[in-house]
């Protein structure tokens, strides 16, 4: 029996056995109602009763044969599982048909059963964050027990070629030492992010001073929504358009000014995230600055300032809280953004200030690792959940310093 | 006599033109910015269109088949040896299996239109780097030159899975595994999500447990995305032993993703209902969870489903976390089970594009624009949706 047999059968018998023990605790309380007595609850909590009733153990059951089978601990055989399965949904079912009087309180019981879900289905993000940061350390930790700390962060070779060889137990005293410096990847995740911000930052910022204080209520609720659509492209195509459309014209354009370039430059993929990331600036400002009260900007205009000194001298530094926390989730998005740079930009760490040499990023050196055909075990396999690690710190400090500015700005002024 | 006051009004100071002329200039850079944007957006749809149109035209050529016995051990005796590069292998490959269904077939010869190879349709639509060879040129121009080639409608793009061959690569096999993938997103994510808001705003106590959700929420929601594929490789994979490139591994990390997305949504969405219908209900002497059952989520769900449209067509166009836990894998078969190996479109694209052959680049920009169509559609559908509902109370 495979897995999706298992899993066809569980819930194909668990979800009529459900709806079947809704309909007879419904139909249960309704018969009671009708002989005359009044019921405490409505008849459908008492149905919701019986349906808690069974599912609720049966499911935990599974959870909890799963749970020892993936930790290894005994393992029993499906058809087993599945027998004690139903079985326990059927005990279940008459544990609840037996409460059923007109008396019992069954809506408390209910309301009392579904915050629990509720509370349950908020842990869930929680755990997402414990999952990421459990994944990440640990392979992590395996990675630094090889490779030193401090070579990893300073070290300024990339050369992790051997790691397989010693990885699968073939290495021997002319194998050079994997070298795993990410000084040079992290280099390139600088420039190309440091690009894709002098591009997006202007054009971002100064469409929404423009949306936001010349245009008219039409004019932005049509511009918003086109500009947002650079934002809901997905980014393998954006990375796509980087490789074949933007990256031979950037080569095309340095040759006819005499200078040297590589197809894999830094900056065609810089160029193609600052567009990705115009929206979220444009928007993030947009609203900020819309949130600065007009009683300042009247102040300001009654002096006698012109609409431009009053957006630069008032508006603009009143909303730079807020601009600045849209820059760094800014720069957030641009560190951990993948397809395009995996797609545009070079594999080769190089530690450079040229835009116009191939450069690679954390993000790329992550797909590297995980798409090859190496051993889990190896070194080289897991410097992806180094990369990862760094990548995870850093994005956490943007956005919590973002977090932080924000609240601010609203204290001020909302 | 009185000396005026040493103020000059409006145009007649020195200073003001030069401050009106800076006045129009900052709303030109304004004007220029957002136009830029703009454009580029022109740019790059014209750019995309221009090279996924061709693809969905495929050149076939008219040719003599022998269909005999010998055809059914070696298909390369159905047609003419200076043909065999001109035709498809994909379909030259398909002709035994043809005999075995309609042996009626043996012993003729019959003229047909039949799929070119790759080279060809790409030297006929005159595309660059092409490949095809000389010799070969000659005859295809020779062809032509008699009627023998023309341009159909590609069906076999949207019929077909992907193929070592460019002529015969489809987005079959990745459209369907798309759709298991987000199903499954959508099975585990909206629900959960859904849960978490109301929980949220509805019931949760003012603490620190309830703050520390919060703030963990808006963190999750600017992880990047390529952390959720170390998290769905570690946990589901390697822990869980959910098999590696399957649609179950995708789907369920792609949940965890959107999650965060669809969170923010709904709670916006409870949040811009009044106090004042909670506050009836109770009068009424309905119960919290009746409250909200029966009277808030129906009217914030209007909110909710675009929230969740919106988190779900990024999902189906998120390809990083994807290609972390395997689902590149090279799939010609439609999967059938959430539990097989898959592919989804974003991550064909990005297979597409890594291929050398220049058939392989303009089905990559048609793979684009079908993904991009469903995208936006899906995205412009959920604008229609808050436009049409958007109440104010």
């Amino acid at each position: 029996m495979t897995t999706a047999d298992i899993f066809l059968w569980f819930f194909g018998g668990l979800v009529p056995l459900a709806i079947t023990g809704f309909w007879l605790a419904r139909g249960k309380a309704v018969a009671a109602e009708s002989a005359g007595s009044r019921l405490h609850s409505r008849p459908g909590f008492y149905g919701w009763y019986a349906v808690i009733w069974l599912t609720l153990p049966t499911l935990s059951v599974s959870l909890l044969f799963s749970m020892a089978h993936m930790f290894g601990l005994f393992t029993v055989p499906p058809t087993m599982l599945l027998v004690t399965a139903l079985i326990i949904a059927s005990g279940g079912l008459w544990f609840a048909l037996r409460h059923i009087h007109p008396d019992f309180r069954a809506r408390q019981a209910v309301e009392k059963t579904m915050r629990g879900l509720l509370l349950t289905a908020a842990t869930v993000s929680i755990l997402t964050t414990v999952g990421i940061v459990l994944s990440v350390i640990f392979e992590s930790i395996r990675f630094f027990r090889v490779i030193p700390l401090w070579d990893f962060i300073t070290g300024t070779q990339w050369q992790p070629d051997t790691a397989f060889l010693i990885g699968a137990g073939r290495a021997d005293e002319n194998v050079a030492p994997p070298l795993f410096g990410s000084l040079p990847i992290f280099a390139g995740t600088f420039m190309i992010t440091l690009i894709a911000m002098l591009v997006a930052v202007p054009i971002g910022l100064f469409s929404a001073i423009y949306m936001s204080e010349y245009a008219s209520h039409t004019a932005r609720g049509r511009l918003k929504p086109m500009l947002e659509i650079l934002a809901g492209i997905p980014t393998v195509v954006y990375g796509f358009f980087a490789a074949i459309t933007i990256s031979p014209l950037v080569v095309d354009i340095a040759h006819s000014l005499g200078l040297e370039a590589d197809y894999t430059n830094a900056l065609a993929p810089g160029l193609i995230m600052g567009v990705m990331i115009i929206p979220f600036i444009s928007s993030l400002s947009d609203d900020v600055i819309r949130a600065v009260p007009q009683a300042m900007r009247d102040g300001s205009l009654a002096l006698g300032t012109t609409k431009a000194e009053t957006i630069r001298h008032i508006v603009l530094p009143a909303a730079m809280p807020g601009i600045v926390s849209a820059f760094l989730l800014a720069v957030s998005r641009a560190i951990g953004e993948t397809m395009i740079v995996v797609m545009a930009a070079g594999l080769r760490p190089n530690l450079t200030a040229n835009p116009l040499e191939g450069m690679t990023t954390v993000t790329v050196k992550i797909v590297e690792a995980l798409t090859g055909d190496q051993e889990f075990d190896s070194a080289f396999t897991l410097s992806a959940f180094a990369l990862g690690l760094v990548l995870l710190i850093a994005t956490l400090i943007l956005n919590i310093i973002s977090t932080i500015l924000v609240r601010k700005f609203r204290q001020q002024y909302e | 006599m009185n000396k005026s006051p040493n103020i000059l009004i409006g145009s007649a100071h020195p200073r003001h033109k030069k401050r009106e002329r800076a006045d129009t200039r900052f709303r030109w850079y304004g004007l220029t910015a957002l136009g830029m944007a703009l454009a580029f957006l022109v740019f790059f749809f014209v750019d995309i269109i221009g090279q996924a149109l061709p693809a969905f035209h495929q050149t076939e050529v008219r040719v003599d088949v022998h269909y005999s016995e010998a055809v059914k051990s070696n298909y390369n005796a159905g047609i003419d040896h200076k043909l065999r590069r001109i035709v498809s292998r994909a379909w030259l490959r398909t002709l035994p299996a043809l005999l075995e269904k309609q042996p009626e077939l043996i012993g003729q010869t019959r003229t047909e239109w039949v799929p070119a190879d790759s080279r060809v349709d790409q030297y006929i639509k005159q595309h660059e780097g092409h490949g095809l060879k000389e010799k070969y040129q000659k005859t295809v121009d020779a062809m032509a030159a008699q009627g023998n080639i023309r341009q159909v409608f590609n069906a076999a793009f949207f019929s077909s899975g992907d193929s070592k061959l460019p002529e015969n690569a489809g987005i079959l096999a990745a459209a369907v595994g798309s759709v298991f993938t987000l199903l499954l997103t959508m099975l585990v994510a909206v629900p959960i999500g859904i849960m978490t808001a109301i929980y949220l705003e509805e019931f949760a106590p003012d603490n620190h447990f309830t703050r520390m959700i919060e703030v963990n929420i808006n963190n999750l929601a600017a992880i990047p995305s390529i952390l959720y594929g170390l998290l769905g490789l570690a946990i589901f994979i390697n822990f869980m032993g959910v098999p590696r490139s399957s649609a179950l591994a995708g789907g369920l990390t792609l949940a965890l993703m959107t999650l965060p997305i669809i969170i923010i949504a709904t709670r916006a969405a409870l949040r811009a209902v009044p106090e004042s219908i909670r506050e009836a209900a109770y009068g009424l002497g309905a119960s919290s969870l009746q409250t909200v059952w029966h009277h808030v989520l129906p009217l914030a769900m209007p909110g909710i489903l675009t929230g969740s449209i919106i988190g779900l067509a990024q999902a189906m166009g998120e390809t990083a976390p994807l290609i972390i836990v395997g689902m590149m894998a090279y799939i010609p078969e439609p999967s059938s089970s959430i539990l097989d190996a898959t592919t989804v479109l974003p991550a064909q694209v990005y297979t597409w594009s890594t291929e050398s052959l220049r058939g392989y680049a303009e089905r990559t920009a048609a793979g684009i624009l079908v993904l991009l169509t469903v995208l936006l559609s899906l995205n412009a559908l959920a604008v229609a949706l808050r436009n049409r509902s958007q109440q104010n109370w």
